[in-house]
């Protein structure tokens, strides 16, 4: 079965670089601050020890007082997992970096999360709309929407 | 419109001219389009002045519905237990479901239809010969079903395309949507195409 490492054991495995970068520690998660979100994605994809070469998924929550998004991801060489999160408190033009350049499978869902959440993902190839069409006034998953209706 | 401003994030032509698409059909289909029920109350006349010609017209007709695959979601699941060999609707002559919406009569609406989804079911619907029908398929293609006030989903196919038959259920069973074929079938019998409308 996978092996689905705590927020501990993967922040020993860290650099000391990016131990800034940690925002908090917990038996099922990693909590990181978006600015190192990249860099730490970076180094849990290619550091050989862990080398978390897929990302199962990426989903945002809409908390009122700031965004969390969480991703899941699992290494098929090592058979263990680790979930990240990270932070956006900016409810106007909240931005987080993208990771389609480390896994390409998150171009779709970050430009779901996008259309449904208004989280701007920077460096994503083709930040648009993707379920709903364009000139669809707000972004209906987050918890302030109105229809206008 | 420019990028980056307001509600416009793409500034590639095709985004651009089907969120105008669908803007447009959103702002046309605010009211319900009248079921065409006319011939629920003049039945009496309608029986009387029915000619030869019309009654084999309309027997070639009902007997060889052909309907056109517009299935968005899961009612559609029903209508392939309908279809396949159990309830076996080629017993109605309608075994044939065409790919191309120029070979159909009948447009059966399995499921929930979404405002982006919109257009190219009414385009299917224009692009059918007459004379057409329709059969609204369970709750989504009523009312919206549990989605009716969503963001994103029709309120009921009659927003779109005129409904003949409607088949209440979530989904409904295959003998429903059975039946709702043969009350078709039997709208179908009392067309009237060469006898002119009595004032």
């Amino acid at each position: 079965m996978t092996l689905a490492l705590a927020g501990s054991e993967a922040a020993a495995r860290l650099d000391k670089s990016l131990a800034a970068g940690i925002a908090g520690l917990n038996p099922d998660s990693l909590l990181v601050k978006s600015e190192f979100l990249f860099d730490i994605a970076a180094f849990l994809k290619d550091e050989p020890g862990l080398n978390f070469n897929y990302l199962v998924h990426i989903t945002a929550i809409d908390y009122c007082d700031y965004f969390e998004l969480v991703y899941h991801l699992v290494s098929l060489k090592h058979n263990h997992s680790l979930v990240i999160k990270t932070r956006c408190t900016d409810r106007k033009t909240p931005t987080i970096p993208s990771v389609v350049s480390l896994w390409r499978g998150a171009e779709l869902q970050e430009r779901e999360i996008f259309d449904l959440m208004g989280i701007n993902f920077e460096g994503h190839p083709n930040m648009k709309r993707i379920f709903l069409w364009e000139g669809f006034q707000g972004h209906p998953l987050r918890k302030d929407f109105t229809d206008g209706s | 419109m420019e990028v980056g401003k307001g509600h416009v994030y793409s500034g590639a032509e095709l985004d651009i001219h089907e969120g105008k698409m669908i803007e447009e059909l959103k702002e046309r289909s605010r009211d319900i389009i009248p079921d065409p029920d006319s011939w629920l109350t003049d039945e009496l006349r309608q029986n009387i002045l029915l000619t030869t010609v019309d009654a084999a017209l309309n027997w070639a007709r009902r007997t060889a519905i052909w309907p056109v695959i517009s299935f968005p979601a899961c009612c559609a699941f029903e209508f392939m237990g309908a279809a396949a060999s159990r309830f076996d609707i080629s017993r109605f002559g309608m075994e044939i479901v065409r790919a191309s919406p120029r070979q159909a009569d009948l447009m059966i609406t399995a499921g929930t239809l979404t405002w982006k989804m919109a257009p190219q079911i009414k385009r299917l619907y224009d692009q059918m010969a007459e004379p057409k029908w329709v059969i609204a398929m369970g709750a989504c293609g009523i009312s919206g079903g549990v989605f009716k006030g969503s963001y994103s989903v029709v309120p009921g196919y009659n927003h779109i395309v005129p409904v003949d038959v409607y088949v209440p259920g979530c989904p409904p069973r295959p003998e429903a949507l059975l039946y709702g074929i043969q009350m078709l079938r039997e709208k179908i019998k009392r067309r009237k195409s060469f006898v002119e409308e009595k004032k």
